[in-house]
């Protein structure tokens, strides 16, 4: 072997090992962070405290008003759920109409099943967890979209179409965290857009500044600076589905494992 | 209402935005995907692997499959919140989606069924344009005849032998292209369902082979029914014409080529419902076996809550038993067309276990959803996804059918091959 | 005539440079590959601005500042300042040019969204003050005895209600 078949060799090997070790890092924000030559200044990231949240719901009144979904129709673009679990270990969860109305009784809601009460006597923890839009770096959803119409934008927002979305809900099927749902006027796919029309304008998104306990912060991972990125970076942080591999870019403080 | 509500029912907890957005139309539309494929393939049979035993079965299972080709794009199109927009799938396809090559496969498929039956019909064209253009005293409808026969013609008027055994080459061609095509349009159909790593039920690389050979079982199995009913009708048909014209063929000798047919035929149906079942099974071994994070629920699923839809129905009554009256010893004609039934039952059941089982549960995995199938419509959309658009969808191939048969005859006895 | 045989893929070539054709009119000419790449970032650039146009409808607490500053300064020093606004008033959209006047929540309802009393060890819930909405005056418009710009004030009776529901 000459010394140039070596270095053919080498790099044909480095670059087979190269593919595989990506594959295996995990989700790292730090990577989004760091700006790579020609990208968008701005990576919109998300956080969740679900210890500070108290299930009032504002935030998804807020957002039905702000975005425009009729205040009946039980599609939401954000909700949150409750976690009741009992001391001897089942955990119950519910939505009553994604919370819209905030959660005002003990009384957990089985849909079809009717409801359950549970006294505090039986319960070990219980707590609210708001959900959106993940807006995840591998967006399953654009990915699967047969006609283009769902796509995301340089900042990482996940947008939809509605001028040119057929309305076939592959994207409702490929999104592991059913964020997305059919509009009941536009009939295209819904979904979560973190207010874009608000964040582009230097705003929060409605329901961030609709939550009266700060469990919702919107932030550049981009700006080293933004309080909400330092968070994400030194806090211990959970993300939803990580198993998917559609890197989520909500993250998570004190997020317990029984959140589906 | 949201799109769903109408028919969803939820039980436990449920996401807030999760409804069966995937009905009734989306179980036909691999139901008679499959159909087309398994036709196409039943035709290439003799076409490709010259098994002259099934040539009369052959013709009429081409037709039959190009009838049933703009059926399966109809149950998409019925689904679609905009239908309207359906086109832009063929205008903007975006590759990295499963379902934006279907414009692409659909569109060849169809192109190479089409012309294969252009090769195999082209000296009937010729020979129907011919004898209408010297027919004295032409009525309106001979007229009309003579051009829509003239344009089928393509203007390749020339049926010498050298050109006919030119078709005839042309046909094998087309068949032999037309399997992997066929395979590829279903086993894409498979995909569809098989690539989305969110649903749980779904998400397995078997999936594009279990289709096609769930394919291959049903289209076999519609042609063998199909093809049972119109021969007996043809023996009713037979008998009352001999009393005018003895020289026709009795109703015995019809009913010796039927059997022939069916009997040869059956054996191609059980090895491919073999292949099905075998490969369903592993999936489904594989997962009791290997029990990943979502195993708990699809087993609640599926020996649970559709038991008797999966087991009783689709694997019993579609399946072991229809293979049970296939390989039992003297078959007869009743028991034949009994079983092909069973077997299109329990394919369609296949595709509903599937499609509606995979959105029974909730991807939260904490809650079920139930699908009522909406049977008497009150507004559009539950005409559309519920019984009566199904059945539409059913019925749409055999008037298609009857239609082209007017064109393309199936029984008619000399063609170009 | 030996090459009838191709006169299916003519049409086939026809029928493929109609739908090449069709392309060229009927897609939007803004319409195409961006920046996150052909897997992610297909799409009609032209939406995102739609997006952006969306009207805003909730102003924030900022906005109101404009005009009621007395009103948000007094509310920022009680315990409801962590409340914007708008969560009671309604969005402002241009008020006070349209609407000129909003809408006020002053339900029960509103209020029971934190005040109702949840069994929630382990949540903010907890911390808050909470009543049993069908003991708890149930008739009773909340605004009648509490004041929600300045909750504080809270008689003793409730406070021995709510210490022994608790």
């Amino acid at each position: 072997m000459n010394r140039r078949d070596f270095l053919k060799n080498s790099i044909t090997v480095i670059a087979g090992l190269a593919v595989p070790l990506s594959a295996l890092e995990l989700i790292n924000p730090r990577k989004l962070l760091a700006k790579k030559e020609g990208e968008s200044a701005v990576r919109w990231a998300f956080l969740v405290d679900t210890q500070a949240c108290v299930g009032c719901g504002f935030c998804v009144k807020a957002c039905k008003t702000e975005n425009e979904i009729p205040h009946e129709t039980n599609i939401t673009r954000t909700w949150v759920e409750r976690y009741v679990i009992t001391k001897k270990g089942k955990t119950y969860i519910d939505s009553p109409r994604g919370a819209r109305d905030g959660f005002t009784s003990d009384r957990i809601d089985l849909n079809e099943e009717g409801h359950l009460e549970i006294t505090g006597d039986d319960i070990e923890k219980a707590f609210f967890v708001p959900k959106l839009c993940n807006q995840c770096d591998n967006p399953a959803c654009a990915q699967v979209c047969p006609v283009g119409a769902t796509y995301q934008t340089s900042d990482g927002v996940v947008l939809v179409d509605r001028k040119h979305c057929i309305g076939c809900g592959y994207c409702i099927m490929a999104c592991p965290y059913a964020v997305r749902s059919f509009h009941p006027v536009h009939k295209t796919a819904e979904k979560c857009t973190f207010c874009y029309h608000r964040i582009t304008k230097g705003m929060k998104t409605a329901c961030v500044d609709a939550c009266p306990f700060g469990a919702r912060r919107i932030g550049n991972l981009r700006d080293p600076d933004d309080p909400v990125t330092k968070t994400i970076m030194s806090g211990r942080i959970g993300v939803l589905k990580e198993e998917y591999g559609t890197k989520p870019q909500v993250y998570y403080l004190a997020l317990s494992r029984e959140v589906k | 209402m949201v799109h769903g509500e109408a028919w969803t029912l939820k039980e436990f907890f449920v996401y807030p935005n999760e409804y069966i957005y995937w009905t009734i139309q989306i179980v036909m539309y691999p139901f008679m995907t499959g159909l087309v494929a398994g036709a196409f393939v039943l035709s290439s049979l003799y076409h490709v692997f010259g098994i002259k035993q099934l040539k009369d079965i052959a013709r009429f299972s081409l037709v039959f499959s190009f009838a049933l080709l703009p059926v399966a794009m109809i149950p998409l199109q019925l689904h679609l919140q905009h239908p309207e927009r359906g086109i832009e799938v063929m205008l903007t396809p975006h590759f990295t989606s499963a379902i934006a090559a279907f414009g692409i496969a659909f569109s060849t498929y169809g192109m190479i069924v089409a012309s294969e039956l252009w090769f195999v019909y082209r000296r009937h064209f010729v020979e129907t344009a011919l004898a209408l253009k010297v027919k004295r005293g032409k009525s309106l409808l001979d007229k009309a005849r003579y051009l829509l026969f003239s344009l089928l013609t393509l203007g390749a008027w020339d049926i010498s032998e050298h050109a006919l055994e030119k078709d005839e080459k042309a046909v094998k061609i087309m068949a032999t292209v037309g399997i992997p095509v066929a395979c590829l349009l279903h086993g894409y159909a498979g995909f569809i369902f098989g690539s989305v790593k969110a649903n749980a039920l779904w998400t397995t690389p078997l999936m594009p082979f279990i289709f096609i050979c769930s394919a291959v079982v049903s289209g076999i199995a519609l042609c063998v029914l199909c093809y049972i009913v119109t021969m007996e009708i043809r023996k009713l048909l037979a008998a009352w014409r001999r009393k005018r014209y003895p020289d026709l063929p009795t109703p015995e000798e019809i009913k010796s080529v039927e059997m022939y047919e069916v009997t040869m035929t059956a054996k191609y149906l059980v090895l491919a419902l073999c292949a099905a079942l075998g490969l369903e099974l592993l999936d489904l071994l594989f997962r009791d076996y290997a029990k990943f994070r979502s195993w708990e629920i699809v087993r609640t699923l599926i020996y649970g809550r559709d038991f008797v839809n999966v087991f009783i129905v689709q694997y019993g009554l579609g399946n072991l038993l229809p293979m049970a009256l296939f390989l039992l010893p003297r078959l007869t004609m009743k028991r034949a067309a009994f079983a092909t039934i069973l077997v299109l039952m329990g394919v369609f059941m296949m595709r509903w276990n599937l499609v509606i089982g995979g959105q029974a549960f909730s991807a939260s995995f904490a809650g079920f959803m139930h699908y009522d199938l909406p049977v008497i419509p009150h507004d559009m959309e539950t005409f559309k996804e519920g019984l009566l658009g199904a059945l539409l969808v059913g019925i749409t191939p055999f008037v298609l059918f009857w239609g082209l048969n007017k064109i393309f005859p199936v029984f008619k006895c000399e063609d170009s091959h | 005539m030996g090459s009838h045989v191709w006169r299916p893929l003519y049409i086939a070539v026809a029928l493929i440079a109609l739908v090449l054709v069709a392309r060229t009119f009927l897609v939007p000419k803004d319409f195409g590959v961006h920046e996150r790449g052909y897997m992610y970032g297909m799409h009609r650039k032209g939406n995102e601005a739609e997006w952006k146009a969306v009207t805003v409808k909730y102003r924030t607490a900022a906005y109101c500042k404009e005009c009621h500053a007395d009103k948000v300064e007094s509310l920022g020093r009680t315990p409801h300042g962590i409340i914007s606004c708008e969560n009671c008033h309604g969005p402002a959209l241009n008020h006070p040019d349209d609407p000129p006047t909003l809408a006020i929540d002053r339900s029960r309802a509103l209020c029971l969204r934190c005040h109702a009393l949840l069994t929630t060890p382990t949540s903010g819930r907890a911390d808050i003050a909470g009543i049993n909405p069908d003991t708890h005056n149930p008739e009773a418009e909340c605004t009648l005895c509490h004041d929600p710009h300045n909750p504080v004030i809270r008689s003793p009776r409730d406070e021995q209600a709510r210490l022994s529901q608790k």
